[in-house]
């Protein structure tokens, strides 16, 4: 995984002078900014609300309500489990429950040595070959546990 | 010697499944072996049950291979595979299997065939063709063409998409905007993926052809951020389309405007409601919008607006290339044309099956599908997404169109279709129901939002055996008052797979509590 910049507030101005101009600017901001960061900086939110003259209190909300933009630095690698219905009927609840024990985290969580964070997600389009997972940009289907256990290890935490 | 060929799909399902790893192996092989060996990166032909399925060019056609993982490599280079040799995964000629030989592919007729950026690939396969009809058209003989065609909304609801555009047409005003709904959100469904994924150019295409039909000049994609690998090839893909003049300030140099972009959801169901979505394109909570006024009156920034979903807008490049009443020829009554049916779940040979309207589920889960994938009787299958009906044996021979599914109380939906085999829970798969509900209420109506969080209780007591008479009777009611007072479908519609649930799987709701140790 990369490892992700500091926080400086030029570069996110160079963001919002960027993007601001576009109509309905503020997702493609945001979306941005999790790109740069693994998560939405709070410093952001003020400079956002001014550069696109709307109150923090919007985008606030804005933040709130979508489930993909985090407000804090997740893990160095961040799990999304499919939690819908297809990956349900090919076993999925009890790949959840493992990959959870096996990290000892929930959802939302992250690991206490920084190195996992766990989504859930509902459908990631690979309703054939669940359960699926998805890690950055990459798919991982048939996800059994012997094949979590492979990931694991292969993402740099020895299974067991 | 000239090259031969051999195609690896790309798309996401076949990445998941090892295909380039795959692709990767054949390269080493072929050097070690010192073979010159081309390999194409094209897309899937849609059944993922033989993915990674490579496919070599013979003199007879394309050969396929599949699944292959990168330890097969070896063996099949020794049985000379790239002359078409046997070998156990060998699948025969790729066009002549039944299961792809019986559909009649329109949407997806590019699937697995082309590299899905290359613009040259397209053309040689007959794109562009409506394109350069419509170019020519009046806006008005656009609209007619796609009313003759009787093309319905594929994202779900249904509406005839002729007379949604002639709504945009007849507004006044230059400011109009085309948007296609790429939010996918529903469980099961992939089709639109694969269209983003494996033929780009047709959406776009279809895009240009809606602007040109209303007089709008920029279009938008919200698509959902889930799909990283079809953001990368849309990207491409439009980015071509403007160095080619298909887009820009003179489509095809014929002086008219068309600007396209796509634009990431953030993981929000609800913004897949074309109300809500408009919503967050405009940079804000996706909060479902009450109706009237219509999106087609006052749609994006308040202008009028076409939102339509992925395969429709599709449907409408094969529409124009063809015609409209070849198209009306295909299906049933009022649902004409192909549907594109999602084989997902617990099946043996899943993936993309595009045939007229009127296919029965019995011949789909098991001439087309096989059965379920880990062998057992199917049980329960949900059709139409999170917000569908479950339905058990007993419908499995109604035809699909969208009045008899209607007829018998569910929904066609997107086209999914999600298997169950025997070991299902039913009351879990209706308190899910409820649990995805409260997650992703957008929040603005009392029933949908703090009626799903009771739902899921009122079921864990039902499954917890407390007062269960009296919970399944509440449960009944609070899917009523859900039904009645809510603006949007998803809480409208979560009674659907809640209801069948207990209707149909009642001993599920009847067992003895499991006991926690
Ligand atoms: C909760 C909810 C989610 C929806 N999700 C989608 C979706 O992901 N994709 C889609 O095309 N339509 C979705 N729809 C339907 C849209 O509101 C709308 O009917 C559709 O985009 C219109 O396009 P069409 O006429 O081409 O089908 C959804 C509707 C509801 C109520
Ligand atoms: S039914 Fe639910 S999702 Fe739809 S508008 Fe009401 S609160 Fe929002």
């Amino acid at each position: 995984m990369t490892v992700k910049p500091t926080i400086l507030t030029g570069d996110i101005q160079d963001i919002l002078d960027g993007l601001k101009h576009k109509p309905g600017a503020l997702l493609p901001i945001l979306h941005a900014l999790q790109d740069h960061y693994g998560f939405i900086p709070s410093v952001s939110v003020p400079m956002i609300a001014d550069a696109l003259n709307i109150s923090t209190a919007d985008v606030q909300g804005v933040i709130t309500f979508y489930h993909f933009f985090r407000t804090s630095r997740g893990g160095k690698t961040t799990i999304h489990i499919c939690r819908a219905e297809a990956c349900q009927s090919r076993g999925s609840r009890e790949t959840e429950t493992y990959i959870k024990q096996k990290l000892d985290i929930d959802f939302h969580q992250t690991t206490d040595d920084g190195a996992f964070s766990l989504e859930p997600v509902y459908c990631l389009g690979n309703c054939t070959c669940g359960p699926n997972l998805r890690v950055c940009d990459d798919i991982h289907a048939r996800m059994s546990k012997e094949r979590v256990d492979d990931l694991l290890t292969e993402l740099g935490r020895e299974a067991g | 010697m000239s090259s031969i060929k051999v195609y690896v799909p790309t798309d996401t399902t076949s990445v998941s499944l090892g295909a380039d790893k795959v692709a990767a192996a054949i390269k080493q092989q072929a050097e070690n072996n010192k073979v010159a060996v081309d390999i194409v990166r094209t897309s899937t032909r849609g059944m993922f049950w033989l993915e990674p399925l490579i496919e070599v060019e013979t003199r007879e056609g394309r050969i396929g291979y599949g699944p292959v993982e990168p330890h097969n490599v070896d063996a099949l280079f020794t049985a000379g595979f790239l002359e078409g040799g046997d070998h156990p995964l060998r699948v025969g000629k790729v066009d002549d299997i039944p299961w792809l030989a019986e559909q009649q592919r329109r949407m997806f007729r590019r699937l697995g065939a082309t590299r899905p950026t290359s613009l040259d690939d397209y053309h040689e396969t007959g794109g562009l063709k409506g394109l350069e009809k419509a170019i020519h058209m009046v806006p008005q003989a656009i609209v007619d063409e796609i009313k003759t065609s009787g093309l319905r909304g594929r994202g779900g609801a249904g509406f005839p998409t002729g007379i949604k555009w002639q709504t945009v047409l007849d507004c006044s005003g230059s400011e109009k905007y085309i948007v296609c709904n790429a939010d996918e959100g529903d469980s099961g469904t992939f089709a639109d993926r694969l269209v983003m994924e494996c033929d780009p150019y047709s959406l776009i295409e279809g895009m240009i052809i809606a602007g040109l039909a209303v007089g709008a000049e920029q279009g938008y994609i919200y698509l959902r951020c889930e799909y990283p690998r079809a953001h990368k090839i849309l990207n491409q893909a439009i980015e071509t389309a403007y160095a080619e003049k298909i887009l820009g300030d003179s489509v095809l140099g014929k002086g008219k405007r068309f600007d396209l972009e796509v634009r990431l959801a953030a993981g929000a169901y609800v913004c897949g409601e074309e109300t809500s979505l408009l919503e967050s394109l405009e940079g804000k909570r996706g909060l479902v919008r009450a109706k009237p006024p219509l999106p087609a009156i006052e749609g994006l920034f308040g202008k009028p607006t076409i939102v339509n979903n992925v395969l429709s807008l599709t449907a409408v490049s094969d529409i124009l290339a063809t015609s409209g009443g070849e198209y009306q020829a295909l299906g049933v009554g009022r649902s004409t044309g192909t549907m594109q049916f999602q084989l997902a779940g617990n099946i043996k040979r899943g993936g993309l099956v595009e045939v007229p309207f009127g296919i029965s589920l019995e011949e789909l889960l098991y001439d087309y599908g096989g059965g379920s994938a880990s062998g057992r009787p199917i049980r329960a299958v949900q059709v139409g997404g999170p917000l569908g009906s479950y339905l058990t044996e007993a419908e499995f021979d109604t035809p699909m169109t969208y009045e008899e599914f209607t007829e018998i109380g569910a929904v066609l939906g997107h086209g999914g279709i999600v298997v169950f085999d025997d070991t299902v829970d039913m009351a879990q798969q209706a308190r899910f129901a409820m649990e995805f509900c409260a997650a992703e209420s957008c929040g603005k109506c009392t029933p949908c939002r703090i009626g799903s969080t009771r739902g899921v209780e009122v079921i864990d007591r039902i499954i917890n055996n407390e007062d269960r008479e009296q919970n399944i009777e509440l449960l009944h009611d609070l899917c009523d008052t859900m039904d009645a007072a809510s603006l949007c479908a998803l809480g409208g519609m979560t009674s659907l797979p809640v209801r069948s649930a207990i209707q149909y799987f009642h001993i599920d709701f009847e067992k003895e509590p499991e006991v926690n140790p």
